[in-house]
């Protein structure tokens, strides 16, 4: 069964290739539909293969960089890109990371980083889950009520904290035509600036905390959120690329063969958003952090009982990879059967 | 102007020696060699170039991922378009 493990000429490990294609189909899925890179996801997955952690970020980063490409170009043929939005965001976020990156240093001098990290995480995944969860209840309920009052139920919809955030008008004021809003430049700047100070403390690429700060700050359409955020992806994954690489930290073999993996789940993922509607891709995202959230937790507890640290650590992995493949395949079935009833509809329509 | 100038180059003054120290003090970086020994073609060619030039590795590497992504990209809007699904509308979308 030699065939089925390749040398990495630079980590020094043989790797299990099959296992880094099916990997890269799962994150590229996951990808693609929600619009983040997916780091908390393949980082673990590639360490479980066998590579040393340092290499494991580094491959992730390249390989997200490619799988973010071809998905931003799937999401701009579709109309779901808000590239004025994406170029704004790119200062505060560019700034916010940084901003973030140095409180790190500070934090490190002090002691107990990881700690204070790890926490600030699962307080901010609880609040975004909660967040999504509240904001599917609360349209539910204005659903009943308008069906109650004989209007269209199509028309609910559950937070919008963006209502308020759109009075403030300090000059100068956009128009971002894709998402469809107006307001004032700081608005995404600011945004773009907390989003990347945060990713810049818990080190990671920001999609998770991005893609709902788009929908519930700034007012953007779920699709809209998605694609825009894949953008700044793309952007800040080839900069991560060009840094690892440079510090010797990639294994380009691996990268390409998760890549070609991932390559095609992105598209698939970034089709799929034309099946699932808007609040679909907001319920099963909430999933996603939950899940997310609770594998911290298990590496928290973890670290707090040692009799139990390879327990739950292992837990953990499970967990994550169980996630990628629960949600991948529900995504691809999903995808499918739409595509079934479109190909039909089709075929139906030329009979007439 | 001179005054924004003034400040500018004031704030630059004091920011980059905090800079430097914040990024200092973790000693030598730690140096990877791929080993060659065991490689051979691509893989050898690989490996050397990494352990003669990080920065052509980046450059190489840079070019690289993006042609792959798009590559595959392209080969599955092929198959997608060829079974009949419709890659020009999102159709309806929802908030």
């Amino acid at each position: 069964m030699d065939w089925l493990y390749v040398h990495m000429p630079i980590a020094g490990v043989d790797i299990f290739w099959p296992g880094l294609i099916i990997l890269g189909i799962g994150v590229g899925i996951i990808g693609g539909f929600f619009g983040m890179g997916g780091a908390w996801m393949v980082t673990p997955g590639l360490n479980i293969l066998g590579f040393p952690m340092a290499f494991a970020i580094g491959t992730d980063i390249a390989h997200m960089a490619g799988k973010s490409l071809v998905s931003t170009m799937r999401h701009g043929k579709f109309g779901n890109v808000d590239y004025k939005l994406g170029v704004i965001m790119i200062i505060g976020t560019v700034g916010g990371f940084e901003v973030g990156a140095q409180m790190i240093m500070w934090l490190e001098r002090l002691g107990s980083v990881d700690k204070v990290v790890r926490y600030i995480y699962l307080v901010l995944l609880a609040f975004i889950a909660w967040l999504v969860f509240y904001d599917v209840h609360k349209k539910k309920k204005k659903e009943e009520e308008a069906r109650r009052l004989g209007r269209d139920p199509e028309e609910a919809v559950g937070v919008e904290w963006h209502k308020t955030l759109h009075k403030i008008k300090i000059p100068p004021m956009v128009h971002l035509n894709v998402a469809g809003i107006y307001c004032s430049a700081w608005l995404p700047i600011a945004v773009s600036f907390f989003t990347g100070w945060l990713a810049g403390i818990l080190g990671i690429g920001g999609g998770l905390i991005r893609m709902p700060s788009l929908v519930y700050l700034l007012g953007c359409p779920t699709h809209v959120a998605v694609g825009t955020d894949l953008f700044e992806v793309m952007i800040s994954g080839l900069y991560g690329a060009a840094s690892y690489t440079y510090k010797g930290r990639t294994e380009l073999v691996a990268a390409i063969i998760m890549l070609i993996g991932a390559s095609m789940g992105a598209q698939v993922g970034a089709v799929a958003t034309k099946y699932i509607h808007g609040y679909g891709i907001r319920i099963v995202f909430g999933w996603a952090v939950l899940g997310c959230a609770l594998s911290i937790v298990f590496k928290l507890i973890g670290a707090q009982v040692p009799a139990y640290k390879t327990l739950l650590d292992n837990a953990s992995t499970v967990l994550v990879l169980g996630l990628v493949a629960a949600m991948s395949l529900y995504i691809f079935v999903r995808m499918v059967i739409g595509a079934r009833e479109e190909i039909a509809a089709k075929k139906q329509g030329r009979a007439h | 102007m001179k005054r924004l100038m003034h400040f500018a180059m004031s704030l630059l003054i004091i920011a980059l020696p905090s800079s430097s120290f914040s990024a200092g003090g973790g000693g030598e970086p730690i140096v990877i060699v791929a080993d060659t020994r065991w490689t051979s073609g691509i893989s050898h060619w690989w490996a050397t170039l990494y352990n003669e030039s990080h920065l052509y590795f980046t450059i190489v590497t840079c070019i690289i991922i993006p042609v792959v992504g798009v590559i595959f990209g392209v080969i599955t809007d092929f198959i997608m378009a060829h079974i009949g699904i419709d890659l020009t509308k999102r159709g309806h979308g929802g908030h």
